[in-house]
């Protein structure tokens, strides 16, 4: 049998090794799909805690709840606080009768009908995010495909095409079509010669008019041919009129008015790409997942004020936020989930190394908002089944749902996922306001059924919410080489956790990987004690 | 195109390019923006600070998670107190060096603490230039102030 002489994948590896360095077998085992697209190796085997040791864990976000839960395994006794009436984090999605209050005072009650729901934090989770995925099916958290790319939905630039959103697959194959006619052009005429050697240019020639879909003479042109990519003016059909005729392709300047590689790109980014899940009925099913684990542990309305430690261990004082009663819970070691805005703030009882870290991460302010629509227009008359639409106006998107399809019900779409300036600017106006910037600017993209076909919206300002006063913590190249790694450490009894104590910033993934990481530290450290 | 909208593009550009490479965080994927700023200082705060400190500069929250006010704030009489924070963040507050302009940052600055205060000599682009360029600043280091 062939696959008897065939060597095995782990022989290749090894004579790759030997000829080649721990390079080279690092790099073919990436190409084999063994290494490298993630730190996660499966969930910690940890036991043996010491009896009666204790651990608390500030917050019941997803950091927090995989430390308990895997600190319990290992023995410790767990108990986690928790400032809200609800487990998860920003593992939060908002339904029909939810309340959101803002700093401020600003309040929104949600109208969305029973199964729809806005996910106002994270909303999708690439493949490769293995320890998300992993928990996930372990708890039970059903996923269902997120559709990342569609090609049939729009890109909007204000000052190209007059305004009128193009779709996204005509604009890239005309991108692509463009860029491979000047430099197919190029090469032909000897322009590249100096770069490309004659057998290779031959090959990229070739390679361009195929990429590319040029025709004989290396022109991007309106054919057929370029059609069966960018679609059809009229498309193929049966019978006597069955043959279709092409599409009319843009003109290079045209298609650089819309910067569309911005969105090329956007989908070549590791994190973005296909394919990307979410969980069936909102993304808070997750953070309520993580809950099933840890029944009895978690004490939610619970206030830290206080973060002290000492030889004989950790002192945390909390306010239940109902009754006002101050308690005092007491523990061996701490792992402290709190956004950094907020720890920032308690000052806890750490070196100066760590509390600098702590005051040296600012957090980004995003918006999300959600619009409730009769009927699912976008499916209905665009042929546009999940994904997204982008634009330049301060929305940023909206992006269609990726449940429910073909259902004769209400729909809710995300009207916004807006950051940077437009970020800013939506979150300083009130809720009426952002719903109405969120209709007149989303109607760019469907003019006819928009406002026409909206029921009702909500909105979710990061800046804003009282819990913790941004989305995510903000890291540079400089902050990282100062901070980072006194952010991390453990300090004493106390070790932080969450995205932003990661290189997964804004990622559950990142919230996970770093909860694992200040676990295994602080489970070796409890040993050696 | 001007100079200043093509410096602008490439700001942008740049910040697209930190958003979606640099950080690798959830991102909308969409171009630069075309929500623009001007160089008047109620614009600016509108704009830009009322995202966190509302409309009225009185800020919120609660003991622990608390959004500094800025209106009537004593720490603001100093010029540089501001524009440091403006320049380099603080807490969980993002510096905005990359976001707006010394001339916006000053403009912002001067309206805070004139019309939200009762600091009437306006923060110039130079002082804002003079602070970015290393001139010393107020040491004070606070959180919620």
């Amino acid at each position: 049998m062939i696959e008897e002489t065939a060597p095995s994948r782990r022989d290749l590896l090894m004579m790759i090794g030997k000829a080649g360095g721990a390079l080279a077998m690092y790099q073919a085992m990436t190409a084999l799909g063994h290494a490298a697209e993630t730190q996660f190796t499966g969930p910690p085997a940890l036991s043996g805690a010491k009896k009666g040791s204790r651990v608390l864990v500030l917050g019941a976000g997803l950091a927090g709840m995989l430390a308990a839960y895997e600190l319990r395994k290992a023995g410790y006794a767990v108990q986690i606080l928790e400032y809200q009436n609800r487990p998860g984090g920003r593992n939060i999605s908002i339904r029909g009768g939810d309340k959101i209050v803002e700093v401020g005072g600003a309040t929104q009650t949600c109208e969305f009908q029973p199964g729809n729901y806005l996910n106002p934090g994270p909303w999708r989770i690439p493949h490769h995010h293995r320890t998300l995925l992993h928990y996930c099916k372990a708890f039970g958290v059903e996923l269902e495909p997120f559709i990342q790319l569609n090609h049939n939905a729009f890109v909007h630039q204000s000052k190209a095409f007059g305004g009128k959103p193009q779709r996204y697959r005509e604009l890239a194959v005309d991108f692509r079509g463009h860029v491979s006619d000047l430099l197919a052009k190029s090469l032909n005429a000897g322009q590249l010669d100096a770069k490309v050697s004659k057998e290779d240019k031959e090959r990229l020639i070739e390679a361009l008019r195929g990429w590319g879909l040029l025709d004989g003479n290396l022109n991007y042109t309106s054919d057929l041919h370029v059609s069966s990519q960018r679609g059809y003016d009229r498309a193929p059909g049966g019978g006597i009129k069955g043959a279709p005729t092409p599409s009319r392709i843009n003109n290079l300047s045209d298609v650089l008015d819309s910067q569309v590689w911005n969105q090329m790109g956007f989908f070549f980014s590791y994190v973005m790409q296909t394919t990307m899940f979410q969980p069936k009925g909102g993304m808070d099913m997750i953070g309520k997942g993580f809950a099933k684990q840890l029944p009895g542990v978690i004490t939610y309305n619970a206030k830290v004020t206080k973060i002290a430690q000492g030889d004989a261990g950790v002192s945390v004082m909390w306010e239940d936020v109902k009754s006002g009663k101050v308690s005092e819970a007491k523990a061996d070691y701490c792992v402290c989930t709190i956004p950094l805005a907020v720890l920032a703030q308690i000052d806890p009882q750490v070196g100066a190394p760590m509390k600098a870290a702590i005051r040296a991460v600012p957090y980004s302010g995003q918006v999300k908002i959600g619009l409730e629509m009769r009927r699912r227009f976008w499916e209905e008359n665009y042929s546009i089944y999940g994904g997204h639409s982008f634009t330049d106006q301060a929305i940023g998107l909206i992006s269609y749902p990726n449940f429910d399809f073909f259902k004769d019900k209400p729909a809710v779409l995300l009207g916004a996922f807006a950051n940077g300036i437009g970020g800013f600017q939506l979150a300083g106006m009130t809720p009426e306001q952002r719903i109405e910037a969120a209709l007149a600017q989303g109607s760019v993209f469907h003019p006819a059924e928009y406002r026409k076909e909206f029921m009702n919206g909500v909105s979710f300002a990061w800046s804003r919410a009282p819990w913790i006063l941004g989305c995510c913590g903000s890291w540079t190249e400089a902050s990282r080489a100062q901070h980072y790694q006194n952010l991390v450490a453990m300090d004493g009894r106390i070790v932080l956790a969450g995205e932003h104590a990661s290189y997964y910033g804004c990622w559950m993934e990142g919230a996970l990987l770093s909860a694992l990481d200040a676990i295994e530290r602080l489970h070796k450290k409890a040993l050696a004690a | 195109m001007s100079i200043k909208s093509l410096a602008a593009l490439s700001l942008a550009a740049a910040l697209c390019a930190w958003t979606v490479g640099g950080k690798a965080q959830d991102a909308p994927g969409a171009s630069p923006t075309n929500v623009e700023i001007s160089a008047e200082g109620k614009q600016v705060y509108e704009t830009i600070c009322q995202a966190c400190h509302m409309a009225d500069a009185k800020g919120g929250g609660s003991t622990g998670a608390a959004i500094p006010a800025l209106a009537d704030n004593a720490h603001l009489a100093s010029k540089d107190f501001i524009v440091d924070i403006l320049l380099k963040g603080r807490g969980g507050m993002p510096w905005f060096n990359d976001l707006l302009t010394p001339e916006q940052m000053a403009a912002g600055a001067t309206y805070v603490r004139s019309h939200f205060n009762k600091y009437p000599d306006p923060v110039t682009e130079a002082d804002v230039k003079h602070i970015a360029a290393g001139g010393k600043a107020s040491p004070r280091d606070c959180v919620t102030c």
